[in-house]
């Protein structure tokens, strides 16, 4: 059923924007993003809590206003014509966004009204849901007797319940479990392949964007740092990792290895050094040989290619989860900086 | 105006615009499913209302229809005990909860209208309203209560309570919607007491005396009893119903004037 009678051109973007940002107050949560998403792709929106991955989230989906700047969602503006935006996207925000006193039933067919379904669309599209729902009977029980999970499942299932062109994904399989987790990722890929739904998928998760995303942007203190397939990305970093567990005082075990030939940079966090260099299997010999040389006793010495950690790290300075209240410190030494 | 469209993704959704009709009706219906799960917001002041009715009607009856002959102090009465039984009952503390639970967010992501989102929850107080009052009516009528206008003022009778229930849900509202604070909304009670008590509701208006009987003459609750009263026991006093209605009228002015405000505050992306 044609939504209005536009004839669009069969090309262009899924998601655009152009110099986006939010301030409140005095900070600048979000600061002239640019974005390109294409129709029918998963694009991962990575960093960690604060960066404005959520308050990109809301501006795209129409729930804020930007103070600056433009975007386009299923091809309407964001602003000047929200409510076309508002009929082809579906989003499951970061908080749950249910009614505890409705049951999962209720919740979903009002969902339908909403989007203007009738009965038997509705029904069909409940059917369609059950799978990802995945609550059985529970359905019809009151939603604030479900789990966290469950109800993360149902908050999924609402905003899919239209079927819509763009789904906005706000970290959505924080607090799930592994078994239910493997399930969102499932049904992400098969809305992506089925329907050809483009989907933006904010995580803190390396994993889940590395898994999921076709493309990620990389996003810290309100700015898009680095864009790309996850390949791409690790290739812009291109390097491999020696980490290095040590038992002494890292200062000692850097300086230790700052001279040695081939390292690039020496990340130390707590006990644990990560030293990037360009290969990896040449290196690892001489950081053995110098820290045991300096004395410091490690207690493991491995080699892996580079991760999307290691991409947000060196792009960014900090590690993805350095605001975690269990974190340690990471700090970031290049050789020009050390030597 | 035609929303200009840049680009055509893959897929097509099943949405579509619907509207603000079914918009509201869908929000009402699901403010009045809500009622029978939420029975200590309406049940109580009912009982409350009914506990006056009947102590008032003991403790003044005699008194007043030995002052004035012929005065009937159960009619007089009732509307005092269906305002009271309906002033601040509305959905605004669910509004509240929508707000704190994000589900307002879940609504504020679908087409659904910002202002349906108001005007169901309203119809279902309206709604509220009418069935709050039934129960005290059926009591009146028990105790021998007759309406001089007959079915028809009976039905003029529930809408002005029903009116004037939603012009205090107003205030409500806009509390509910400005602060989205459970607390702050029980605080719009505190409007309650001066509508309801500095006012004709125990005494004719010419039975009031000094200060009470000036605040009494400000009191738009003093023309809406009057016109209850009219419909029950005088008949079409039309100058009497008009200003009940006017007086209804000038509350929901500033109360929808509020929470209206508060909602584009609420929904204005900022």
């Amino acid at each position: 059923m044609p939504l209005d009678n536009d004839q669009p051109p069969r090309h262009g973007l899924a998601i655009s924007a152009q110099g986006l940002s939010r301030t409140f107050d005095a900070n600048d949560a979000v600061r002239g993003l640019d974005l390109a998403i294409a129709p029918g792709e998963i694009y991962g929106f990575l960093g960690p809590n604060g960066a404005g991955k959520s308050t990109t989230v809301r501006m795209l989906c129409t729930l804020l206003a930007p103070t600056s700047g433009t975007a386009h969602v299923a091809g309407y503006d964001i602003v000047g014509d929200a409510q076309q935006v508002r009929l082809r996207i579906g989003a499951a925000l970061q908080e749950i966004s249910l009614d505890p006193r409705q049951t999962g039933t209720e919740l979903l067919r009002l969902q339908g009204r909403f989007y203007g379904l009738k009965g038997s669309v509705i029904d069909e599209r409940m059917r369609a849901l059950t799978t990802l729902v995945d609550i059985g009977d529970a359905l019809d029980r009151r939603i604030d007797t479900y789990s966290g999970g469950m109800r993360r499942r149902l908050d999924l299932a609402a905003a899919l319940i239209h079927e819509p062109e763009v789904l906005f994904l706000d970290e959505p399989t924080t607090g799930l479990d592994p078994a239910s987790r493997a399930r969102v990722w499932e049904e992400v890929r098969t809305l992506n392949e089925r329907l050809g739904m483009t989907i933006l998928l904010t995580t803190q998760y390396l994993e889940e964007a590395g898994e999921l995303a076709h493309r990620v942007g990389i996003i810290n203190e309100g700015r898009l740092v680095a864009e790309g397939t996850p390949d791409e990305l690790k290739r812009q970093v291109g390097r491999d990792i020696v980490i290095a567990e040590i038992a002494g005082d890292a200062g000692v075990a850097r300086d230790a290895l700052v001279h040695i030939a081939g390292v690039d940079s020496i990340d130390v966090d707590g006990d644990v050094l990560r030293i990037s260099t360009a290969d990896g299997a040449k290196t690892i010999g001489p950081v053995a040989i110098a820290l045991d040389t300096a004395g410091i006793e490690f207690d493991g010495l491995s080699l892996r290619s580079t991760s999307l950690d290691d991409v947000f790290l060196e792009l960014t300075g900090t590690g993805l989860h350095a605001d975690a209240p269990d974190a340690h410190v990471s700090t970031n030494t290049t050789m020009e900086d050390a030597r | 105006m035609t929303a200009t469209r840049v680009a055509d993704p893959v897929g097509q959704t099943l949405a579509a615009p619907s509207g603000f009709l079914r918009d509201t009706l869908t929000v009402a219906g699901r403010a009045l499913r809500a009622v029978p799960r939420d029975l200590e917001a309406v049940v109580p002041p009912v009982l409350i209302a009914i506990f006056f009715f009947v102590v008032n009607i003991a403790t003044f009856e005699r008194l007043t229809e030995a002052a004035a002959g012929g005065f009937d102090y159960t009619a007089f009465q009732m509307p005092t005990a269906i305002l009271l039984g309906v002033t601040g009952v509305s959905r605004a503390p669910a509004v509240v909860l929508d707000v704190q639970n994000k589900y307002l967010d879940r609504m504020l992501l679908t087409p659904v209208r910002r202002t349906s989102i108001l005007v169901g929850h309203m119809l279902a107080d309206v709604a509220v309203a009418g069935a709050l009052t039934l129960p005290i009516v059926a009591l009146g009528f028990a105790l021998g209560v007759r309406f001089e206008t007959g079915l028809v003022g009976f039905v003029a009778y529930v809408a002005i309570v029903a009116f004037w229930a939603l012009a205090f849900a107003g205030f409500g509202y806009a509390i509910a919607l400005k602060t989205g604070n459970p607390a702050a909304v029980n605080s719009s009670f505190m409007l309650f007491f001066p509508f309801l008590f500095l006012t004709t509701s125990y005494v004719p208006r010419d039975q009031l005396t000094g200060w009470l009987d000036t605040v009494a003459g400000l009191n738009p609750v003093t023309y809406i009893l009057a016109g209850m009263r009219s419909l029950g026991q005088q008949g079409w006093e039309w100058r009497t119903l008009g200003e009940a209605l006017l007086a209804i009228g000038l509350v929901a002015t500033l109360s929808m004037w509020m929470c209206f405000a508060a909602l584009r505050g609420r929904v204005n992306q900022n």
